[in-house]
């Protein structure tokens, strides 16, 4: 226990704080996750095809290619992209992108494409009366879309939505290779400090499963919340 | 980007060969800790339970770093027979793999088990039929074809997991694409090559499933 302690002595705040940053990360890459669903589930759901075809690759793409190539793409090739756009802005200094950017944005767009799929499915199994009856009662389309399909949405895709955050939470394990000091890069200095790697490897699995079992506790209070009325 | 093609296809051999080992692995396992699942004996359950839990709630990469890295300092296992696999990180990603897929194939193969209609088990137990070849002839058929489809995702799943082997100095496919990345400095040309071969694997895994499941469908 010694090694856990508070302070100078121990790794305990090390490591809180690097659960933090997997926190800060997940959070981070689910948000921009969900963005990214919000532009590619209509494209999905459109009637235009190549609309469509953009929406599949970026989909198709993404879920079948490993997270770890993405956030190697992502690490070697952000800060090239990046310089390359503000070079057309005349702005031809280096550029280093910060560690927790590039992996959230990675993290983030692997989480939008099950992200997107989830929508997509709930979307798509909302009765077709819903609607046509929102239709013909002339409502607008924000509030067509806020107040009758989002609820209705919500309701049957969290549970799916529960899945893509188990599995954005334990992708974020994968940043470390970038250097970013969450969980598994601090269990990784600590382990080669102490010489001790059976112990912070075991201690970050009980930090991740803690994460995992207190994250569906909270929602699923959400989903007797959205299920209300059903 | 085609000077880089052939390494790229060597690797992918070093990929197929770590999933469908941890594949075979994983199955046996899978069907072992399914059947502990729906036993009754709350001991055997609880304990199929904590296992499935534990490899499903933390992250495939804490798993191989616990018995790549982490094993390897008790000195009763370095003087075992188990250290001859131990020290080799090719078996450690092969012992890590066919655990994760094991809990998730079990959990499967449960949820298979479980939708088999309790009539169809009534109706072989009242035709006099022995339990034990009510199992292997009606339940096992059955949850096979039921689990099909979430089997074909699982081996997707794991085809992107063997990646992670290339944090323990493997060079499969995504090792040795970040091996040319790091040397070339051409990060897109090389994800194009080496996630297309990854994209072009899914998609005859995907196939394979669809085939099966028309087969095997009723």
């Amino acid at each position: 226990m010694e090694l856990l302690a508070f302070g100078k002595t121990g790794w305990g705040d090390e490591l809180f704080i690097a659960t933090l940053m997997t926190l800060a990360v997940s959070i981070t890459a689910i948000l921009i996750g969900f963005l990214f669903a919000l532009i590619f589930t209509p494209l999905k759901l459109s009637k235009n095809k190549i609309l469509n075809l953009i929406a599949n690759c970026y989909t198709t793409v993404i879920r079948g290619v490993p997270e770890l190539l993405v956030i190697y793409l992502f690490f070697f090739g952000g800060s090239g992209a990046v310089m390359y756009v503000a070079s057309i802005f005349g702005y031809n200094d280096y550029i280093e992108i910060n560690a927790f950017i590039t992996g959230s944005f990675a993290i983030g767009i692997i989480s939008g494409a099950y992200s997107t799929e989830v929508f997509r499915g709930a979307i798509q199994s909302i009765d077709k009366g819903q609607f046509e009856a929102s239709k013909v009662l002339g409502l607008k389309k924000p509030i067509h879309f806020f107040k009758v399909i989002m609820p209705q949405m919500l309701r049957l895709a969290i549970p799916n939505l529960s899945n893509v955050w188990q599995i954005t939470l334990k992708d974020t394990s994968l940043i470390s290779v970038t250097g970013l000091v969450e969980i598994m890069r601090q269990s990784y200095i600590a382990a080669g400090s102490t010489r001790d790697p059976l112990f912070f490897y075991s201690f970050a699995a009980v930090l991740y499963l803690l994460l995992t079992f207190l994250s569906m506790k909270f929602i699923n209070r959400l989903e007797i919340k959205y299920s209300k009325g059903y | 980007m085609i000077s880089s093609f052939p390494k790229l296809l060597n690797a992918t051999l070093i990929t197929l060969k770590l999933l469908s080992v941890s594949l075979i692995v994983g199955l046996i396992l899978g069907i072992l800790f399914s059947i502990m699942r729906i036993n009754k004996n709350l001991i055997i359950n609880k304990l199929a339970y904590g296992y499935s839990y534990f490899f499903r709630g933390t992250p495939l990469l804490v798993q191989i770093f616990i018995i790549y890295f982490g094993l390897g300092q008790l000195e009763f296992i370095r003087s075992s027979f188990l250290w001859i696999f131990l020290k080799e990180p090719y078996w450690c990603a092969i012992i890590a793999f066919s655990l994760n897929t094991g809990a998730y194939t079990s959990e499967i193969l449960r949820s298979a088990f479980e939708t088999i209609k309790p009539g169809l088990i009534e109706a072989g137990k009242s035709l006099g039929i022995q339990s034990k070849i009510i199992f292997f002839k009606i339940q096992i058929p059955i949850a096979i074809r039921q689990s099909l489809p979430a089997y074909g995702n699982e081996i997707i799943l794991m085809l992107k997991g063997t990646s992670l082997a290339s944090t323990v100095t493997l060079m499969d496919l995504t090792g040795v694409a970040k091996y040319i990345i790091s040397t070339t400095f051409k990060p897109i040309e090389v994800f194009i090559v080496a996630g297309g071969i990854y994209l072009f694997l899914t998609f005859l895994i995907h196939n394979l499933i669809k085939f099966l499941e028309k087969k095997y469908s009723f």
